[in-house]
């Protein structure tokens, strides 16, 4: 095991608008996450989480502070190493779900044959084999994510950020989706950062979690989650699953 | 057999998940409802003149209006000939009008200035009465098939352009993002998120504009031509020949049936259900 760490955050800064209207996104953020980590960022709205979200996968700026993701190890090309699942879906209706997994193979220009079986595969690892020729309406909320997170996966990134995958979906299936989502980063191998508001889902997934607080925008803490794998249910009565959940509580000034 | 569909689920029942399309009998039982409705209506028709003393220069019956395109007298009306200059000019203007349409509203995509020097003015113009603009056409075209194309294609292309340009703008932030962080081209965005998430917005558009297309065709010939059904109808209303009228209206409907046909057609072919919009 490498020691080295596969993202670094270092007083990461950023501001939007200028003068009196300058908004402050996010401030303070210094993080590491080792290759293959599934790391929770947990705060509430406005918090600055979905900003950093942005700003790692190089579609906004930063302001002040080091990010640095790749390591010698594991070295990082952002332009494909970049997988991205929303709070929606987002599949294209007129594509069936198959091409709607190809996206970005096809935008990358990867050879098409491969990377029809490598979707293939995907759709079964996330519980969608047979579903390759339907149309994204014809699958369910939950069904439609699953294909999200395979269309995320289809270019092999190395790391896939996730903003609220499972916050539109209802409390029982997003349960589901939660133990799904670790037997899937179980098997594929991927480096996983998880903005969520759900401080239990936090916890649960996570094997790292990144606090962060609103109004100022804000890094709070971060801590590991010393908790075994496989994750089960009936982890969330466990003690120490209290204990990490009343820590993060706390931070957010709710208890 | 158990109910298929909930009004407001847009998702098959359960016992086929993945069956879109409605069931055989179910696609029977409306054509026979639908031929059954416009049957009734000629019944109506029939029965009213038949029965309700109407003098026959006021309201023809269907079997008079009939007689028009296949008796003893059909061959004064050039019907042929007049059904196929209207068809022409409803077609023609409607097609000039797609293409300019599409094609403007992609050029405003492409270059924010211009459509932002663009968009106002036509947004004006869009404002005119497109058939007061008939009696002007006809003075700088003179009258005949081309300036009647114009007039269908200046009330076509506007919500065209209009629906072409909304259309093309609704792209999912999120998904510009993601294409984004894969370093994907303008082009990429535009020929696999933009351009076929336009079309049920285009078909929106087309479908109003196929309506206003006989309307146009229809009153450029009423203001000035020397052929077509409208043309007609005005050398008939002379000589109170109601029955030809209501022969040329029944035409003129024909060919905006078929016009508005062959877009739901290409809608069927090119939009999945999901997207289809009314």
């Amino acid at each position: 095991m490498t020691t080295e760490p596969f993202i670094h955050l270092a007083g990461v800064a950023k501001t939007y608008g200028k003068g009196a209207k300058a908004h402050l996104a996010i401030s303070d953020a210094t993080f590491d996450v080792m290759p293959g980590e599934l790391a929770c960022l947990v705060g509430p709205s406005g918090c600055g989480k979905s900003t950093l979200l942005k700003i790692l996968a190089g579609l906004h700026p930063h302001d002040a502070g080091t990010v640095k993701i790749g390591s010698d190890a594991v070295p990082f090309d952002p332009g494909r190493d970049i997988g991205m699942v929303f709070q929606q879906p987002l599949l294209l209706k007129w594509r069936t779900i198959i091409d709607n997994v190809l996206l970005p193979a096809e935008i990358l220009g990867l050879p098409m044959k491969e990377s029809r079986e490598r979707a293939s595969d995907l759709l079964a690892l996330v519980g969608l084999k047979g579903a390759e020729d339907k149309r994204p309406y014809e699958l369910s909320g939950g069904m439609q994510q699953r294909a999200a997170i395979a269309r995320a996966l289809v270019h092999d990134p190395k790391v896939v950020l996730m903003d609220e995958p499972f916050g539109a979906l209802d409390a029982l299936t997003r349960e589901k989706m939660n133990l799904e989502l670790l037997r899937i980063w179980k098997e594929a191998g991927k480096t996983i950062l998880f903005v969520t508001h759900g401080i239990s889902e936090a916890v649960f997934l996570g094997t790292r979690v990144v606090v962060f607080t609103a109004g100022p925008a804000r890094m709070a803490d971060d801590f590991a989650i010393d908790l075994p794998h496989p994750r089960t249910l009936d982890m969330k009565t466990h003690e120490a699953f209290g204990v990490y959940t009343r820590r993060i509580y706390k931070l957010l000034g709710m208890e | 057999m158990t109910p298929r569909h909930h009004l407001y689920d847009r998702r098959p029942p359960e016992a086929s998940p993945f069956d879109p399309m409605p069931t055989l009998d179910d696609r029977w039982t409306r054509t026979l409802m639908a031929v059954l409705s416009h049957l009734a209506l000629l019944l109506v028709w029939y029965l009213f003149v038949r029965f309700g003393d109407v003098p026959k220069f006021v309201m023809p019956s269907p079997v008079d209006t009939a007689a028009t395109l296949v008796g003893p007298r059909a061959g004064g009306y050039n019907w042929w000939t007049n059904t196929a200059v209207t068809a022409t000019e409803i077609f023609g203007g409607y097609a000039f009008a797609l293409v300019v349409g599409v094609l403007l509203a992609l050029a405003f995509t492409w270059s924010k200035p211009l459509e932002a020097l663009m968009m106002p003015v036509l947004v004006s113009l869009n404002m005119i009465p497109k058939v007061a603009l008939g009696p002007l056409i006809i003075v700088w075209f003179k009258y005949g098939v081309v300036p009647n194309m114009m007039i269908a294609f200046s009330i076509c292309v506007f919500p065209i352009l209009l629906t072409t340009v909304r259309g093309l703008r609704e792209v999912e932030p999120d998904l510009l993002d993601l294409v984004r962080t894969l370093r994907g081209s303008r082009w990429q965005v535009f020929t696999k998120i933009q351009l076929p998430g336009a079309l049920p917005y285009i078909f929106s558009g087309m479908k109003v504009a196929a309506i206003l297309a006989v309307a146009g065709a229809i009153v450029g010939e009423f203001l000035g031509s020397d052929k077509g059904l409208g043309y007609l109808m005005l050398q008939v209303q002379v000589t109170l020949d109601t029955a030809a009228m209501f022969m040329a209206v029944l035409l003129i409907t024909f060919i905006g049936m078929l016009l508005y046909g062959t877009v739901l057609a290409l809608e069927r072919a090119f939009v999945v259900p999901d997207a289809r919009m009314t």
